[in-house]
């Protein structure tokens, strides 16, 4: 499995340019007094998405968890569960959705044939009261999908870096945790080896000035992650500016005790991360 | 290689449309005379006003945190302009109530919307406006949103008038400023309670304006590092002042006894947090209880102890 080739940065730079001159953007200001969550955003956007491909309701092949605000807007954690039988198979492709940000689709993940994956946790930018939602695709090719509220927080708890020297000091910094079944709080595991990820990086979400050159400074963020262990792909992440800075994700998986767990990434400036750690049969 | 989807555009959308081009409307006209902030003299020439510990609401007008003016010989030096323009204005009368020289400078201690809402008050005195030298980069992010997101909390009169006024004079390192026999030291701080904290230090009096790096009885907000804020309170007590302003507090406040409150919800914060990474408890589950012996130690504190815990949570775990 390799990485998505890079998108050309100048496309980004395009859509910046087009996004100021049209300043048409889908803003914070009508969602966020909206007291009743509508679905408007939502039926405009299916359809770029997922074309006229109809999508189900989860029934619990999928399910989200999100606070109901979003005190801090920069880092809302998610966690997703799957729960497939035979009659649907695996689930393929997992879409998260934030409809109000200016970038909707946060991630696209795919899994591998053989992962096993049940359950995937990462942060995510709220610009607004916005829906988030996860779409899944299971080997059937139906989409189920399953959607949670959530409500920013507003005030001075914006969506921005906090530490912007600091997170371009580490970029591609990588750290990997494996937790062992005895840690509190987990059930204990079988196979499943429940694993966290997180890489260092800004996940600039763009068009801040430079204020030297008064330009707007390109986005810049993860675009393309693969985690695998030996040959196998675990899961793929296709990204946009919608996942916080330093993205994070915590996922339980079927493990195979003593092959390396490796991690490719690859960011829209074109800098590609890599990492490997070994995996001891003790931890699992 | 494919082309880009509608899906790819999607996801590299913008967050922030660039500041201060929405929404600018003419300052009212003038014509009925401003009420003067009250404020008090603390020591020979140096007024403060205390905020409430309050959200910034239009009841308030936004006057939540301690704004201050210093007069020299020659010229007064104002430090941070308050939650609206509205307050702003009544700095502006309690200034022009006590002195006539001009207003050199405009200081801001941070790029938070209590400090700075009130900036477009000092448009017509000339006034430069002073800050750390991230200051204008963190408005740049989130100038736009600072002003769609207060308008529910402000109402739409308060928030008419406010601009974002990023600062043309910018501080690195230390630096001082003259107000004719008066000499303020600014000194930019790494990141702790934003990555853009500036303080003024007054030789003459020993007061020391800590802006947003000194919480009294408001609970401290998170907003740039936990562990740069904790690794810069000795350095903060060695300042030898007799007393300082904090952004939030008493005023005037014992110094460096002003620090001991958040010293203490700071090692609270970072102790529980600490211990739920190491237990692997998520971040969602961990925020819920993180620094909860301290919740009746503060004001404010379920507005903001879970955003800061999530912000701990985020950073602690590169540990
Ligand atoms: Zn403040
Ligand atoms: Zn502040």
């Amino acid at each position: 499995m390799t990485i998505k080739p890079i998108r050309l940065r100048s496309r980004v730079v395009a859509f910046v340019i087009l996004a100021l001159v049209g300043a048409a953007m889908p803003f914070a200001a009508s969602a966020q007094s909206a007291s009743v969550p509508d679905t408007k955003t939502w039926d405009g956007l299916k359809g770029d998405v997922f074309g006229q491909k109809p999508i189900g309701d989860a029934g619990g092949i999928i399910t989200i968890d999100a606070p109901k605000r979003a005190e801090d807007a920069a880092i809302v954690p998610i966690d997703l569960h799957f729960k497939t039988d035979a009659a649907t198979g695996r689930i393929k492709a997992v879409t998260l959705i934030v409809d109000e940000n200016p970038s909707p689709v946060a991630a696209v993940f795919q899994f591998g044939k053989d992962a096993g994956v049940t359950h995937l946790a990462t942060r995510l930018r709220v610009n607004a009261y916005s829906y988030v939602r996860a779409i899944a695709e299971t080997e059937d090719g139906k989409l189920h999908m399953t959607q949670t509220f959530v409500k920013a927080s507003g005030g001075c708890s914006a969506p921005a870096m906090k530490n912007q020297d600091e997170s371009l000091a580490s970029l591609g910094k990588m750290k990997l945790r494996v937790f062992t079944a005895k840690t509190p709080g987990n059930e204990p595991m079988t196979r499943a080896t429940e694993m966290q990820l997180m890489i260092r990086h800004p996940n600039n979400s763009g068009l801040q000035m430079d204020q030297v050159t008064r330009y707007y400074i390109p986005a810049h963020f993860i675009q393309g992650l693969t985690v695998s262990q030996g040959d196998r792909l675990i899961m793929s992440m296709e990204g946009g500016i919608s996942i916080s800075e330093d993205p994070n994700f915590r996922f339980e998986f079927d493990a195979k005790p003593g092959e390396d767990v490796k991690v490719e990434a690859a960011d829209t400036e074109g800098k590609k991360f890599q990492d490997e750690w070994p995996l001891e049969s003790s931890s699992l | 290689m494919s082309e880009p989807t509608r899906r790819s555009v999607l996801k590299t959308g913008v967050f922030f449309a660039c500041c201060g081009i929405s929404h600018v409307r003419l300052a009212r006209a003038q014509s009925s005379p401003v009420e003067a902030l009250p404020v008090k003299e603390i020591t020979g020439g140096v007024f403060a006003f205390a905020g409430r510990p309050e959200m910034m609401a239009a009841n308030n007008e936004g006057e939540i945190c301690n704004v201050s003016f210093i007069i020299g010989d020659e010229a007064v030096a104002v430090i941070d302009s308050g939650g609206s323009v509205a307050e702003g204005r009544q700095l502006v009368a309690a200034i022009r109530a006590r002195t006539d020289k001009p207003i050199r400078y405009l200081i801001n201690t941070h790029m938070h919307p209590d400090h700075i809402f009130g900036n477009a008050a000092f448009g017509e005195t000339g006034a430069i406006v002073v800050g750390h030298h991230n200051l204008p980069r963190a408005l740049t992010a989130r100038g736009d949103y600072y002003l769609q997101s207060y308008r529910d909390a402000m109402g739409s009169e308060l928030m008419a008038d406010i601009r974002i006024i990023p600062p043309t004079k910018l501080i690195t390192g230390e630096e001082q400023l003259d107000l004719g026999n008066r000499k303020l030291t600014l000194k930019a701080w790494k990141t702790a309670h934003t990555d853009n904290d500036l303080t003024i230090f007054d030789e003459q009096s020993g007061t020391f304006f800590t802006g947003d790096l000194c919480f009294i009885e408001h609970l401290p907000t998170m907003d740039g590092s936990l562990l740069g804020w904790i690794a810069q309170l000795e350095e903060l007590k060695g300042i030898k002042a007799t007393f300082a302003v904090p952004g939030h507090g008493p005023v005037p406040s014992a110094w460096p006894q002003a620090l001991g409150q958040e010293q203490r919800y700071f090692d609270a914060l970072a102790r529980d947090i600490r211990k739920a990474i190491a237990d692997g408890v998520p971040m969602a589950e961990a925020v819920k209880t993180a620094a909860e012996s301290e919740r009746n130690n503060w004001r404010l504190f379920d507005e903001y102890n879970v955003r800061n815990a999530t912000a701990a949570f985020a950073e602690l775990e590169w540990e």
